[in-house]
Order: C-alpha cells, then sequence, then structure tokens
C-alpha cells in the first residue's frame, strides 16, 4: 500500500468523507506583542478535520487507508485565537511515515467524541488530555481525572492556569 | 506429542500442555528455538467458584500500592478479586506527577535536556535522543555524521542496560532473590562506567546537544568498549542458559499475561511487549531515524505474547544491539564531521511551526511533539511516553489470572514511574 502525503489524503477524503475535511485556517501562536514586529502566524500543511467527523475519519484511515497504529493524541492550547487543537497521529505496521488529523474546538465547549469505544489505545491519551486541558470526550467509558486527584479544580495545561501561587498550599491556616 | 525435553516432568492432566504453541523467536540464529511443553496454567473467565453448590464467594477490591515493592515505584493498582482470581484491574497514576510538560515550557530549549534525563531515568540517552532529534528537525539543524554514530552508540548501549535491569528485575518479582538482579546490575556498571566516561555523570548524562553531542569520545574509551563487547556474549548467555529453562520462571511467565497481536495492535503498546505479541514493529526499521539504516539487525518476534515472549525478546534485543555497536565500532573511525554541528546555536529559536521526532527507545516509541512561537521557549511540548501508553492494557492482561501473577506482568511490561506519571 503506498504511503499517502497530506495533499493526497486531504483529496481522497474530500472525495469519501465529504464534510469532514476543513480548510486550515493560519493560527496565532502568541498573543501580539505590545511592540516589535508581530510574530509569524501558523499555517499547518496536516489535514483539519471536523471535531464532529473524527471518528469517521479515524476510522477511515484505519479500515480503508490501513493506518492502525494510534500513536499518540496531543492538545495544543491556542489561547491567542480560543482554540483548542487536537493532535491525532496515526501510522502503519509496514513502517514509513505517519498521517495527522488535526481537530480544532472552542476553547469554552472543548467537546470531541472518544475514539476510545473503537480504539483502546486511545484512553490514556485521552483521560490525560482531560485531565491536564479539560477537554470532554463524549462516549468516553472512564472519564476520570489520571495525574491529578479527583477534587482538584482547574485544568494545569491551559496557557491561562496561574503559573504563580498555590491554593492548596497554605490554605488550612 | 512433543519430543522435546520436558520442563515439566510429570503426567499432563487431559487437554493441557498439547498442542503447545510453537515458540520461539523468529530470525533468531545463535541458538536453537526454545522448547516450550510446560503446563500452560489456563486463563479464568469470571470465577470458577461461582456454582452455588460450593462456596458462596464475594467480590472484594482491594489496592495494590502504592507503596509495593514490585510496583516499581509508587504506582496503585485498583484490584477486584474473587478469592485469588483478578475480576478487574484499574491502574491509578499520579503519585510522581509534576507536570514536566508545563516546567519544560517556562524553560529555553536547552534547559529542557536535562529534564529530559528525568523522565526515564534508566535511559537518559534515548530520551536525550528524542527530543535533540524534535528540536533539530524544528529549527532545522544538522547534525554530523560521527555525532550521529555516537548517538547511536549510547542508545544501543541504553538498551543492553535498559534490558539487563529489566530482566533482573522481573525475575526478582517472580520470588527469584536478587541473583539474576546482581548479574544484570554487575554488568550495567559497566556501562555506566562508559557513559561516566563520555558524559561525566552516571545516569543523568545530559550528553546530547542540539547539532551533535556535548564532547568527543575520551581516548580510552573505545579500548573500554572493546572489552566490554568481548565479555558481553558471555553474560548474555549466561543469562539466557540460567533463564530460558528455569522452572521458576517457566511456571510463572508462561501463558501468563497473553496479549494477543489484534489486541496490542488496537492498544497501541510499542517496543518488546508489541514484538513480544508476534507483530515485527520496529521504529528502527519502520522509519530509519539517525544512521540505522546502515547498520544489519534483526527484530526479534515473540509468538504467543505472554511474559515468557516478552523475556526471550529483550534477551534476543540485546544480542542485536550487541551487533549493532560491532558495526559502529568498526565504522566510527571513517565517520565524517565532529561530534558536533560548529554552526548548531545551542540557544536556539525556532521558526513558527511544529515537529513530531519519535524513537525506538528501550522501552516503546518515544516521541516528543513541539511546537514553536518564535520564542527562546517551546509553545506547546508533549511527551509521548511508551511506558505509560504500555500500561492501557494492563486491566486487560490481568483479567482472569491470580493475584501473584499481576506483579509478573507488570515487571514483564517494564515500566519507570519518572516516564508513566512526567
Amino acid at each position: 500500500m503506498p504511503r499517502l502525503s497530506p495533499e493526497e489524503l486531504r483529496e481522497r477524503m474530500a472525495r469519501d468523507l465529504p464534510g469532514a475535511v476543513l480548510e486550515a485556517t493560519p493560527l496565532r501562536v502568541a498573543p501580539p506583542p505590545a511592540h516589535g514586529p508581530q510574530p509569524a502566524p501558523f499555517v499547518t500543511s496536516d489535514t483539519v478535520v471536523a471535531a464532529g467527523q473524527i471518528v469517521e475519519a479515524a476510522l477511515y484511515l484505519r479500515d480503508t487507508l490501513g493506518y492502525a497504529f494510534l500513536s499518540d493524541i496531543a492538545v495544543v492550547d491556542y489561547l491567542a485565537d480560543g482554540i483548542f487543537e487536537l493532535v491525532y497521529r496515526f501510522y502503519t505496521i509496514e513502517g514509513g511515515d505517519g498521517l495527522v488529523l488535526k481537530v480544532r474546538v472552542p476553547r469554552e465547549t472543548p467537546e470531541v467524541p472518544s475514539l476510545t469505544p473503537y480504539w483502546p489505545g486511545a484512553n490514556l491519551h485521552e483521560r490525560e488530555a482531560f485531565d491536564l486541558f479539560g477537554i470532554v470526550f463524549t462516549d468516553h467509558p472512564y472519564l476520570r481525572r489520571i495525574y491529578m486527584w479527583d477534587e482538584f479544580e482547574g485544568w494545569p495545561m491551559r496557557k491561562d492556569f496561574p503559573k504563580q501561587g498555590d491554593k492548596y498550599i497554605g490554605a488550612e491556616e | 506429542m512433543n519430543t522435546g525435553k520436558l520442563a515439566f516432568p510429570m503426567p499432563l492432566p487431559a487437554g493441557v500442555g498439547t498442542p503447545s504453541a510453537p515458540g520461539g523467536l523468529e530470525g533468531q540464529t545463535s541458538q536453537e528455538k526454545p522448547v516450550r511443553i510446560s503446563v500452560r496454567r489456563s486463563r479464568v473467565d469470571g470465577c470458577s467458584t461461582k456454582d452455588p453448590a460450593m462456596f458462596k464467594t464475594e467480590e472484594l477490591q482491594i489496592n495494590i500500592g502504592p507503596q509495593h515493592p514490585s510496583t516499581h515505584g509508587v504506582f496503585r493498582m485498583l484490584v477486584t478479586v474473587d478469592g485469588e482470581t483478578i475480576i478487574d484491574l484499574k491502574p491509578v497514576f499520579g503519585y510522581l506527577h509534576r507536570n514536566h510538560e508545563q516546567i519544560a515550557e517556562q524553560n529555553t530549549y536547552l534547559q529542557n535536556m536535562p529534564y529530559t534525563d528525568r523522565l526515564d531515568y534508566f535511559n537518559s540517552m534515548a530520551n536525550n535522543q528524542a527530543y535533540a532529534m524534535a528540536v533539530e528537525k524544528l529549527a532545522g539543524i544538522e547534525v554530523p555524521e560521527r555525532a550521529e554514530y555516537i548517538r547511536v552508540l549510547m542508545v544501543e548501549l541504553t538498551r543492553i542496560l535498559n534490558h539487563a535491569g529489566a530482566l533482573g528485575f522481573l525475575i526478582n518479582d517472580m520470588g527469584m532473590w536478587q541473583t539474576q538482579l546482581a548479574f544484570g546490575m554487575r554488568e550495567r556498571e559497566k556501562i555506566l562506567d562508559l557513559f561516566e566516561m563520555a558524559s561525566g555523570a552516571r545516569m543523568m548524562c545530559n550528553y546530547f546537544r542540539f547539532g551533535g553531542v556535548v564532547r568527543d569520545l575520551p581516548p580510552e574509551f573505545m579500548p573500554k568498549l572493546k572489552e566490554l563487547l568481548v565479555a558481553m556474549p558471555a553474560f548474555v548467555d549466561e543469562l539466557e542458559r540460567l533463564l530460558r529453562e528455569n522452572e521458576i520462571l517457566m511456571q510463572r511467565a508462561e501463558g501468563i499475561g497473553i496479549l494477543p497481536k489484534e489486541l496490542a495492535l488496537a492498544y497501541s503498546v510499542t517496543g518488546p511487549v508489541l514484538r513480544g505479541s508476534g507483530v515485527p514493529y520496529d521504529i528502527r526499521k519502520a522509519e530509519p531515524y539517525s544512521v540505522y539504516d546502515r547498520f544489519d539487525f534483526d527484530v526479534p518476534v515473540g509468538s504467543v505474547g505472554d511474559v515468557y515472549d516478552r523475556f526471550l525478546v529483550r534477551i534476543e534485543e540485546m544480542r542485536q544491539s550487541k551487533r549493532i555497536i560491532e558495526q559502529i565500532v568498526e565504522q566510527l573511525p571513517d565517520a565524517r564531521g565532529g561530534h558536533i554541528n560548529p554552526r548548531a546555536r545551542q540557544n536556539v529559536r525556532p521558526p513558527v511551526g511544529d515537529a513530531y521526532a519519535r524513537i525506538e527507545s528501550p522501552k516503546g516509541e518515544l516521541g516528543f511533539y513541539l511546537v514553536s512561537d518564535g520564542s527562546p521557549r517551546p509553545y506547546r511540548y508533549k511527551v509521548r511516553a511508551p511506558s505509560f501508553i504500555n500500561l492501557t492494557p494492563l486491566g486487560d492482561m490481568c483479567r482472569g489470572y491470580k493475584v501473584a501473577d499481576v506483579v509478573v506482568i507488570l515487571g514483564s511490561i517494564d515500566i519507570v514511574m519518572g516516564e508513566v506519571d512526567r
């Protein structure tokens, strides 16, 4: 099976899954500085998929294209644009480059359908994303905090999480 | 009936032990294929004592850990048992969590290099390589040939010491106290001495830099390495001879913690766990990075996917790593360039963009995902930790076995909590 480039993937997915592929709009990686030159926007070359259709797109990769190995799910917080981007990484067992699907969800309602019912390997990735970023994976069978304790408030990897002070230390006194 | 030696010379109950799966490793050259005939304990679905005419049993929830000598750190398993049989197992993480990724986003790129040492503290060199590769990809830094050879040499030495230690701990968990662990640690010491010679530190090496390694190999390194290579086969053979048909090991490992091929793939496990299940997936072959395409080595694969297969795969991987190191010793004097790219800046400010680099670390696929905003600090820094993801199928692997098997199955996955909790 020949390996696909991101462009070929977009072409085939636009043909087979209408409406799934979105245009990759440039993202601002940093807030605009008070002075000095504006940082360049981040234009991704990977495929951006509609959040509602990530399950169909992932299953298309697995069942039609043979990318059966889900390697990683990473979350990036683009605070300036008010967007969370989820980066799904798929590989084939035969080797070669992988394919990347990106999903963008608004920071206010970060909900994405879960891949765990179809891909048990997504379980801990998604629980980690929920714990650190507060991404809600609908239909996840056991969406609980994984690193932080259950009573912890806040999402520690978000860019607006306070870096100074600790409300848990010294709160008793 | 099987004609091989019986590791367990007693009359077999009807239906057990035959036909045993054709054990052994494909691509194995040095030893004859192992014979696997001992009584395979069968997995129990649910509880066998559910018959009302027998005892009245009750499910019980207990904790194994977080302070337990076999959990290799601070790790808890929430176990539902019926008698001695595991009904359900949920791993509980986070006792060692320090939000490594958040810390890394406050640091400059170079400041993160020593932090990566602390992820998987057994394999600091492998962590260094994955992180350095990700930054080099992001910033477009070239690595000289000689530096690539030194890097691969260090990572393959790391693989040997990791597997020597992991097998030692596994045997320790089975109750063969200390002897094998001491053997493994003895070999590990020799490799750590080499690391100290090259990097100045034994475990937290912090040896890699963007574009190469921090300093060249000292002149006394190569003679010591050659001595080690001469002594290495005897050690691996000794370990294998002691353990391959060892009755304790076979009883505790054969048919325990079976992870079938399809399930292993669906669970995204990597490294010796995936290869033990029979999937010949090794990133060094599948997507060759660095200079791995120049070496001749095999990828050992198991057949059943139990603890014993993972054990055999690790033994054979030590041999293959030694093969790679021998080829490095041959090719290193002819390699072009110095130990580091002299034009590579260490205080990098990569252009806006993202990059993902992955390597075959001794425990599996180790990846770093970096997003740069053009500043000296990474905007996003994500670690894809092999120990963490390899724990996903732990519940399925343990279900139906006994409580005593859990520690063995956990030992065979080979985790380091520094990497799991991050």
